[in-house]
């Protein structure tokens, strides 16, 4: 914990530097909870007050009255059980797609070694080089009309989940982590009888728990904070997520209730990041490099 | 434990069996290694299904629409008339310079202001899980909060921010609807919105930086700026060159922001990005050619990136 950064402990020690150190401490904290937590206390006291309230200026810190009811009426009004519903439906289906396809890939291509496998892989992560925001255009337009079994699937949960497949640094992460399981382990299951398909559940999948945690978290937040892809595909009112369902709705409901409805939006991925810091931090590490 | 598999046991046994049965164990190798390309492939197949259809048809489908236009309900080669199309629309132009102003910004910001809190995050021995964790903070929301609750902060009437200004004596702004103002204010969100993941990176990266580097330049005479030119921005060279390039590929396709903020085009197309002229010819006027045509001018541009990034990230890998 006592590493030695830029400022030396030595001058850290002496009375000006612990002056100056608290000063320093004091301001970034003060300002750092104003700039990243203000915004959110406004938009929760403002989803408390009154339309009349809302508009006085200056605006009141504290809400004189408290209106819990706007809550109840924004969750009633724009419907938001059924946005959550849907988001909840669509971020977990991607998340149960991802964690059969793209694990069962990563561990063939990392320990089964098929011919091609390497070119497999190649052309997987050739996918990371295409800016995303280039093949919305004719992904939308595949999925207008799927080829070999055309169908359409706008309005339908499978034109979020099987994309989510494509998450080709998903399967980088998983391949990379599966490589460091040493050959002998699988190697001794094979010997006891096991068959492929054992040995991944019961020899790499409990050694890889860490690693499926931050694929995990990752995909149910990549789907949660998605917007233009299911604006497109999913844009029956009764169909859309909460990100598309509330902004279409933004114009026409008052404004406290709209801010009543963010705060309610943005709390189940504030509830996720509050339990699970601990792996999203070494999830960004991970991602990155080494340093 | 660690005998090898039972396959090449095999291979190595002395074969005592007449001619006609030599072949046998080579059968049963290939027959082995067909079995086991066989299970391979079946754990591939779902994700290489979805590769097929969701991303590798419409990277070489992208290819195409560039060069075809649908007239008449019939679709038939355009030649390079969507790129002159693209190219003679003075919007094209206008999007390119707002993206690059956007990029440009979002650069000074978006990548010195992550660094910058880093660094002093990293000095402090107190409450940095807690600052850690307010500066993620804003990653978790849902786009369409923070966004929104931007737009009221922006608001030129009761704005918060204009009250502040106010409060200080300084006049406040018409933010997203002044031409000079739209694009600075969007990038002011979307730092807020996007620095965490940024921030944390560095901070690791800091933190992997040998204390005994930091007593040596002091030992030498160096002072803090110093000590961060000599030391500190050496030490994160690969790291910090790497974020870059991801910050310009991602910048430069930035669309949430300003569609949120000012229904993307802005005041006189102000924060008309190109992305968003993508999704204008695509969803708007239905030009599905001059989308794709616009989408692989991005690409070109952006592959010189991804590219360069991918040569970084092997070499930075291999030390």
């Amino acid at each position: 914990m006592s590493t030695r950064t830029l400022i030396s402990p030595a001058q850290l020690a002496r009375p000006r530097g612990k002056v100056l150190y608290w000063i320093a401490f004091a301001v970034v904290t003060i300002v750092f909870t104003l700039v990243f937590v203000g915004p959110l206390y406004w938009m929760v006291i403002s989803g408390l007050k009154s339309p009349q309230e809302f508009a006085r200026t200056p605006p009141t810190l504290i809400p004189d009255a408290v209106h819990p009811q706007n809550y109840a009426d924004a969750w009633g009004v724009m419907d938001l059980a059924r946005l959550l519903f849907n988001t909840l439906y669509y971020a977990f289906g991607a998340l149960a797609f991802q964690l059969v396809f793209d694990v069962a890939a990563a561990y063939s291509l990392s320990k089964l070694r098929p011919v091609f496998g390497k070119a497999i892989l190649g052309m997987m992560l050739l996918t990371l080089m295409i800016p995303a925001t280039v093949l919305v255009v004719p992904q939308y337009l595949t999925v207008l009309d799927v080829p070999v079994v055309e169908r359409n699937l706008i309005n339908s949960p499978w034109a979020i989940w099987l994309p989510s497949v494509t998450n080709a640094f998903n399967i980088f992460l998983l391949k990379r982590f599966f490589d460091s399981i040493p050959r002998e382990l699988l190697d001794a299951a094979a010997i006891d009888g096991a068959s492929s398909m054992r040995t991944l559940r019961s020899v790499v999948l409990p050694l890889s728990r860490p690693i499926l945690g931050v694929v995990s978290i990752f995909a149910v937040v990549a789907v949660w904070k998605d917007f233009l892809w299911p604006m497109l595909t999913l844009p029956d009112p009764g169909k859309q997520t909460v990100n598309v369902g509330i902004y279409s709705l933004a114009a026409s409901v008052s404004e406290n209730w709209l801010l009543a409805a963010l705060a309610i939006a943005s709390l189940p991925t504030l509830i996720i990041f509050l339990i699970f810091q601990r792996n999203i931090m070494s999830g960004l590490s991970a991602g990155s490099l080494k340093g | 434990m660690t005998s090898p598999p039972a396959l090449s046991e095999n291979k190595t046994r002395p074969s005592p069996r007449t001619d006609s049965r030599v072949r046998r164990p080579e059968r049963d190798a290939f027959m082995a290694a067909f079995k086991r390309n066989l299970t391979a492939h079946a754990f591939l197949i779902g994700a290489l299904l979805c590769f097929s259809i969701f991303s590798w048809y419409p990277m070489v489908r992208e290819f195409i629409l560039a060069f075809q236009k649908t007239e008449n309900g019939e679709t038939v080669w355009a030649g390079w008339s969507n790129l002159t199309y693209i190219f003679n629309d003075p919007a094209f132009w206008q999007a390119w310079r707002n993206t690059l102003l956007f990029t440009g910004l979002a650069l000074l910001l978006g990548f010195a202001v992550p660094f910058a809190v880093a660094l002093v995050l990293n000095e402090f021995r107190h409450g940095r899980g807690y600052l850690r964790l307010l500066v993620y903070l804003p990653v978790m929301l849902p786009p369409v909060a923070s966004v929104l609750l931007f737009k009221y902060f922006y608001d030129p009437g009761y704005g918060l921010f204009n009250r502040i200004l106010e409060s200080v004596g300084l006049p406040g702004q018409a933010w997203l609807q002044d031409t000079d103002t739209a694009m600075i204010s969007v990038v002011i969100a979307a730092t807020w919105m996007n620095m965490g993941g940024a921030t944390l990176i560095y901070l690791a990266a800091l933190q992997s930086i040998p204390g005994e580097l930091y007593e040596a330049a002091e030992l030498d005479g160096a002072g803090i700026l110093r000590r961060i030119w000599h030391v500190t921005i050496p030490q994160t060279r690969l790291i910090l060159s790497l974020m870059l390039l991801l910050q310009i590929i991602a910048t430069m396709q930035v669309f949430v922001e300003p569609f949120l903020l000012t229904g993307g085009a802005g005041p006189e197309g102000a924060t008309l990005t190109v992305v968003h002229l993508i999704y204008q010819y695509a969803f708007t006027f239905n030009n599905y050619g001059s989308a794709a045509a616009l989408g692989l001018v991005l690409l070109v541009l952006l592959a010189g990136f991804s590219a360069a990034y991918v040569r970084l990230s092997r070499a930075g890998s291999e030390d």
